[in-house]
């Protein structure tokens, strides 16, 4: 009985020192985001800045065009999911429901490209878009979305509609339902948990986004807030309580979206179906 | 009955199929496949941006041999010591995590989401957090390195303590050649509660009861439960996460970028920073190509040989052995 006793006490206390460990890279940039200049620099470090200042924010926030960063990563990430949405389901439901001659080969190749390294790809698409003068532009970050969305939505769609009755498919035909309409009257509506996951990874993932932007965008009107935190850091580098709180300006929405959604995080993942 | 119905269904449905699968081919065919080839081409060819020449096997030669060999070998190298040493620690720390965070803890939420933190952190912001946490004078890491603790010491009045710092000289993390490197993959390690710990989560969440309950009456503890009850059950999870670590680690590229931009002494010259130099910065075209292709082809290889190695250890349920 002592023994497990023991045990848990020495759960508990792996569990909170190993969450300490996690989370003291945030509170310091919570700290230093809200110290005066002066405190940055102090040893030992102050942790609890005195005054607590909130200039920081105000200052990071006009000292670059943030605002349009975030206008400009909403707009790519609002477009882009739609395009995933629509793209990605329509594919998944063609995988779940339809047999075709050589359906097992392409799912596996929509599998292999998971594993496909980005770079063997880049450069030629680069130079297509350059072909048709569309750097700088959104387009070479919008358009793939469109156009599939992405393999590992796809399985995790198809993965879900699987899941879904048949029966309920062939109702609807017997109905006079077309296929596009089962997919849209019965399929999409029947999926909004799974659809729910996708918009919360997919706008993670395009929020965190940084190669493609670095590639395609050139001029700082069309900068994303990634792109943007970059120019923010070549310019007030030693500026730590400003940078930080640049960088929290940058992860604030991701916590938000995640503490709104975080049912579903793990039922997203649990959902797919994911052991190899 | 349903037979009846389901037959004409999926004959017309061969057509459709395609159809709806249109979106996904075309994005294939024109965003994987064609430019796959048009830079394995290119990987022949000399480009610039302005004109083409092809010039044989000359990039791989740069490469291999030539002017270049110092920069790829360096690449190549810490890339790979980061892969080795970055995977499986993260691997082993998320699949320890998740199998005390599958205990009946109390607060569990709460834990899940402290540890998944670091994961919804932009790349780019926690390289910069972890720029701040690494410097050398103010950041926090060396500020508790160098804490002052009471050692023990023997003076003329028998054992005394004197206060001296944990760690007197403290790394200088991203401004030494031989710490920058290690600082990354330890800031790696921060990550290890997300996705892929979830993942194991589902896994270890997927294995059920009875196997566990027969173990205990059979008198089982709780490490021999885990050696020969959890790890086989979980071995597809655990090649799942494997697989997608190691292409994933492959890639690393943000962090680099924005804290050490590959130095110092080209310390964190990771494979993909230097494509991307050459591609983007210097324009060469046909040798970031071929450098592409060959980070694809090791990639694949690597692949390949774990999935013809995965039926030695991976036990999927219901297969008979």
């Amino acid at each position: 009985m002592t023994g497990r006793v023991l045990s848990r006490i020495a759960l508990y206390f792996v569990l909170i020192l190993g969450a300490c460990i996690v989370t003291i890279p945030f509170i310091w940039t919570v700290s230093t985001a809200l110290k005066t200049p002066e405190q940055v620099y102090l040893l030992p470090p102050r942790w609890i800045p005195s005054p607590i200042s909130f200039a920081n924010f105000a200052k990071a926030w006009t000292a670059l065009p943030f605002a349009l960063f975030l206008r400009n990563t909403m707009f790519v990430t609002g477009m882009c999911l739609i395009g995933q949405l629509f793209s990605a389901s329509l594919v998944a439901y063609g995988f779940a429901r339809f047999k075709f001659t050589g359906k097992t080969a392409l799912f596996y190749m929509l599998l292999g490209t998971m594993m496909l390294p980005g770079q063997v790809t880049m450069i030629p698409t680069f130079l297509i878009w350059r072909n048709f003068r569309l750097i700088d532009t959104f387009y070479p970050l919008i358009v793939p979305a469109y156009l599939g969305g992405g393999a590992f939505t796809i399985f995790l769609l198809r993965q879900f509609f699987m899941s879904i009755p048949r029966d309920l498919d062939e109702a609807a035909m017997i109905d006079g339902c077309s296929y596009f309409g089962i997919w849209w009257r019965i399929i999409l509506p029947l999926s909004k948990p799974a659809l729910t996951t996708v918009v919360i990874f997919s706008f993670l993932s395009h929020w965190d986004e940084f190669m493609g932007p670095l590639i395609y965008l050139q001029s700082m009107e069309k900068y994303t807030v990634s792109i943007g935190l970059r120019l923010f850091q070549d310019q007030y580098g030693a500026q730590l309580d400003l940078l930080m709180a640049a960088s929290l300006i940058h992860i604030l929405p991701c916590i938000i979206l995640f503490f709104v959604a975080q049912r579903y995080f793990i039922k997203g993942i649990v959902m797919s179906g994911i052991k190899g | 009955m349903s037979n009846k119905i389901r037959k004409p269904l999926t004959h017309r449905a061969s057509f459709w199929g395609f159809i709806f699968i249109c979106p996904w081919l075309l994005g294939f065919i024109i965003f994987t496949a064609g430019p796959m080839l048009a830079s394995l081409v290119l990987s022949f060819c000399k480009y610039d941006l302005k004109s083409v020449t092809f010039i044989g096997a000359g990039n791989y030669h740069r490469m291999f041999v030539g002017s270049e060999h110092e920069y790829f070998y360096k690449s190549l190298t810490n890339t790979a010591l980061y892969v080795l040493f970055s995977v499986p620690m993260g691997l082993t720390g998320s699949l320890l995590l998740a199998v005390l965070l599958n205990q009946k803890v109390k607060g569990v939420a709460v834990f899940r989401t402290l540890y998944y933190l670091p994961s919804l952190t932009p790349a780019v912001a926690s390289a910069l957090v972890w720029m701040w946490v690494f410097h050398p004078e103010y950041g926090i890491l060396n500020s508790f390195l160098t804490i002052n603790l009471p050692f023990p010491t023997l003076g003329d009045q028998g054992i005394g303590f004197a206060f001296r710092p944990m760690i007197a000289h403290p790394p200088d993390w991203l401004q030494s050649s031989a710490w920058a490197l290690p600082a990354l993959i330890l800031m790696s390690l921060w990550g290890i509660g997300g996705q892929r710990m979830i993942i194991f989560l589902a896994g270890l969440q997927g294995i059920s009861d009875e196997y566990y309950e027969a173990a205990r009456i059979d008198g089982a503890g709780a490490w021999h439960q885990f050696r020969h009850i959890t790890i086989p059950l979980l071995t597809p999870t655990i090649f799942f996460n494997l697989i997608l670590g190691i292409v994933g680690a492959f890639q690393v590229f943000t962090a680099a970028y924005i804290m050490t931009g590959g130095g110092p002494n080209n310390a964190t010259l990771f494979y993909v920073l230097y494509i991307y130099r050459h591609a983007f910065e210097q324009f060469h075209m046909g040798y970031a190509a071929a450098l592409a292709w060959v980070l694809f082809i090791l990639l694949f290889t690597f692949t390949l040989i774990q999935f013809k190695q995965s039926s030695r250890w991976v036990h999927y349920e219901g297969e008979t052995k």
